[in-house]
């Protein structure tokens, strides 16, 4: 098992329950796409699984490890395999894409290799093949600040790829692409990760693209999960249950009594 | 509002007021005719400068001093500062930032010449003691500056890195210090063009350098010599004014 | 497909610079002859420990605190009566020096005429001059010229300041948004009003900080003036070191400290109230 989730809890310290009772196993190699409204708590559960966050209740094994019961340097290891595509990527704006995409192989890398990386990059031509990968190959030297919403998280997919991880996790990769480019994108990223036998669990905001090309999508809503199913299982209306927000229901509206309104003497 | 500030402008005054008054400063005395005579006389000494070969062999030699001093002292300063700003900043608990801010503020607090003093009975006469007294004074300051660049700057970049598993130095290196770099060689390039000026004070407690000579030609009444070290130290505080200018508008914006 | 990189084209102008820095740096260590090793030295630790044993206790007795209060005023007052003299010098010459109030950049929406800015060079080049000659060594011309004490003091803080606040003023004056200046000189204005209507309103708030700020500055100057004798806190430091009276420098770099912090505290209240 890549993931085994039992009864996983998280509550915010404000005593907000961001998850509730999460059942979850992923074979390794599965490729799942999880969707939800906003504020379901997909970003949540992604960054628990990087273990970004710790849960709060239930049993979580990662690789087959708990890596809140392991000492702090193999927690660093663990998490060297596993891979966490932010939606906003964290590079710093004066950073060049090849430093940042180098940046993805820090966890497996000694020092003094990463220091040296930063004043002139050992293995350039590894970083321009994980962005020809996304067909951003011809920025490879410049600044991140220069690149575009779409552009800025290809190069975070590229890191994650360089660094070649067991697991990757996407949160919303493809969120500031247009349609077409996202679909490719994710189409690259499922291929990336069959060929090399990652587990991809990605979250998406677009359910077409998440039923097109994953074989596995998960429904979570108000930090619990809705379904668990192959994609060519899910109905529509356990899409609509899962998108319904309450406030904008179609629900007959009582008339409003005519206000008398006042018009204003100059 | 109005009538405070009106109550503050008028104790500004006063207080102008007071300061010319508690000094007892005759200002009038001073423009009288014949102490401006005798003022005259001295600054007339200056309008010569020597220019003489081995006069300027010497000034070239002390101004090198001068440079080199505030160079690597403020460069020493930059290292210790960054050093000490990381915990400065929280990144080491509680305890060690109170305690690092203490040391900071302690460090700046006293001022380089007392620095220079107290460097001089440890490493006798000499450039060293101008070099580390100007280092640890400006430790102090830059210290501070880059810990506040450091609390203002964002913690994901490097955040992401420890997610995947990278060491704390790294972290750093990779994610925090690309976004602060920009402000880092700001601060100590205007602490270079400080401490230029400073370097050539220092001298004046016997830590070599051009105010070691200038102090010397003035106690000597040698206003002549006197004169073309001033020069000289003009010129080198607009040269390093300079090219502190031109490196931070180069690699700063 | 490409198997090799492109070359970096970082990697030449890092290597250059790398180069450079380790050129220059082997001879500034070498004249500034860098010694860290004599800070961890036994005899000048030791040397160092008497000079900083002699400092417990702080010498507290009424007359030395008596003398220690009137260095303190003293001090304040440099600081104070310096500054207002470089005001009335700076003001002017930032007036001067400013491009702002150029007559001839109203027609060339906001660049003065070639003639105009070597006009202005006389009063920008004194400002530099004024300001780029440390100001402890005014003092020691000073104290050479009116004799030991405060007045050498008030004159060296008002010449350099006058440089500092000068140029600050000149470039707030620049930086503020020219266009009602400029309709008010286009109109006729004098220069005067313009610059009474157009640009103080503005600037007015950066000014006052920038000026209590260097205030702030002058205190710290005028101790560090007193070296050399011209008054204050700084002389009487001066002259217990020279005695080597531990207990009473180190009173007075106490009660320095103290007039820092204050200082400190007393610029930023004014600040708030003031921008």
């Amino acid at each position: 098992m890549s993931i085994a989730l039992r009864g996983v809890g998280l509550a915010h310290a404000n005593g907000k329950v961001a998850l509730e009772n999460i059942d979850l196993q992923v074979s390794p190699g599965e490729r799942v796409a999880i969707i939800g409204p906003s504020g379901a708590g997909k970003t949540t559960l992604l960054r628990l699984l990087a273990t970004s966050l710790q849960p709060t209740r239930g049993e979580l094994d990662l690789l087959q490890h708990n890596p809140w019961r392991l000492a702090a340097r193999q927690r660093q290891r663990l998490r060297a395999r596993i891979g966490l595509i932010h939606q906003a990527p964290p590079l710093p704006p004066r950073q060049r894409v090849v430093t940042a995409v180098l940046a993805g192989k820090l966890g497996q890398w000694s020092l003094a290799k990463g220091l040296l990386n930063l004043l002139h990059p050992l293995d350039a031509s590894g970083a321009q093949a994980a962005l020809a990968r996304l067909d951003i190959a011809d920025k490879l030297y410049q600044r991140c600040d220069q690149l575009s919403g779409g552009q800025l998280q290809r190069v975070g997919i590229a890191r994650v790829l360089y660094q070649a991880p067991e697991l990757i996790l996407a949160d919303e990769p493809v969120s500031a692409m247009d349609p077409v480019l996202a679909g490719h994108t994710l189409a690259v990223l499922n291929r990336e990760a069959a060929e090399r036998g990652m587990t991809l669990l990605a979250s998406l905001h677009a359910v077409d693209l998440a039923l097109a090309h994953f074989p596995r999508v998960i429904g979570i809503r108000d930090g619990r999960i809705a379904f668990d199913l192959p994609a060519t299982q899910v109905q529509p209306e356990q899409l609509q249950a899962l998108y319904a927000n309450e406030q904008l229901q179609d629900t007959p509206s009582s008339p409003v009594p005519p206000q008398p309104t006042h018009i204003p003497r100059c | 509002m109005r009538a405070g500030n009106l109550i503050l402008l008028t104790a500004i005054l006063g207080a102008v007021i007071a300061s010319f008054v508690y000094l007892g400063i005759d200002l009038g005395a001073l423009v009288a005719g014949d102490s401006l005579a005798q003022m005259g006389q001295y600054a007339s000494g200056f309008l010569q400068p020597d220019f003489s070969a081995t006069h300027l062999q010497a000034i070239g030699r002390a101004a090198l001093e001068t440079l080199a001093m505030s160079a690597i002292g403020t460069l020493l300063a930059a290292l210790l500062g960054l050093a000490l700003a990381l915990p400065a900043a929280g990144r080491f608990g509680g305890v060690a930032l109170h305690a690092t801010r203490l040391l900071l503020n302690a460090l700046r607090a006293i001022p380089e010449l007392v620095w220079a003093a107290l460097m001089v009975l440890a490493a006798g006469l000499g450039p060293n003691a101008g070099t580390l007294a100007l280092a640890l004074h400006t430790a102090g300051v830059l210290g501070r500056l880059f810990a506040e660049a450091l609390e203002n700057t964002p913690r994901e970049p490097a955040d992401a890195i420890r997610e995947s598993g990278g060491g704390r130095m790294l972290a750093f290196c990779y994610g925090t210090l690309p976004g602060v770099w920009p402000q880092l060689v700001a601060y100590t390039l205007y602490r270079w063009e400080n401490n230029i000026r400073m370097a050539s004070v220092l001298g004046f407690v016997g830590a070599g350098g051009l105010g070691q000579m200038l102090y010397v030609s003035l106690s000597l009444f040698q206003e002549a010599q006197a004169a073309t070290v001033i020069l000289a130290m003009l010129v080198l505080v607009l040269a390093v004014d300079g090219l502190s200018g031109w490196a931070r508008q180069r690699w700063v914006s | 497909m490409l198997t090799t990189a492109p070359r970096d084209p970082a990697a030449l102008p890092r290597l250059l610079i790398t180069v450079l820095a380790l050129l220059l740096l082997w001879p500034g260590l070498s004249l500034s002859e860098l010694d860290l090793a004599v800070l961890v030295d036994g005899d000048n630790t030791r040397a160092m420990g008497n000079f900083l044993a002699g400092f417990w206790p702080p010498a507290h007795d009424g007359e030395f605190l008596a003398l220690l209060g009137r260095a303190t005023l003293e001090t304040l007052a440099i600081a104070t009566a310096g500054m207002s003299l470089a005001l009335l010098i700076a003001v002017p010459a930032a007036l001067l020096a400013s491009r702002a109030l150029s007559l001839s950049a109203v027609h060339r929406g906001g660049r003065p005429a070639w003639w105009a800015n070597l006009a202005r060079w006389p009063v920008r080049g004194l400002l530099i001059f004024l300001r780029s000659v440390p100001e402890i060594v005014w003092a020691l011309l000073f104290v050479r010229a009116v004799g030991l004490g405060p007045t050498a003091g008030v004159l060296a803080i008002a010449i350099t300041y006058a440089g500092m606040l000068g140029k600050v003023y000149a470039e707030i004056f620049e930086s503020v948004d020219a266009r009602p200046t400029r309709a008010l000189l286009g109109a006729g204005s004098s220069r005067l009003s313009a610059f009474a209507y157009g640009v103080l309103p503005n600037a007015a708030g950066e000014m006052l900080s920038y000026t209590v700020y260097r205030w702030e500055c002058a205190i710290r100057a005028s101790v560090v003036m007193g070296f050399v004798g011209a008054g204050g806190l700084g002389q009487q430091i001066d002259l217990s070191l020279r005695m080597f009276a531990g207990g009473e420098v180190a009173s007075m770099l106490l009660t320095f400290l103290l007039l820092v912090l204050l200082a400190d505290q007393f610029s930023r209240l004014l600040r708030a109230r003031l921008t």
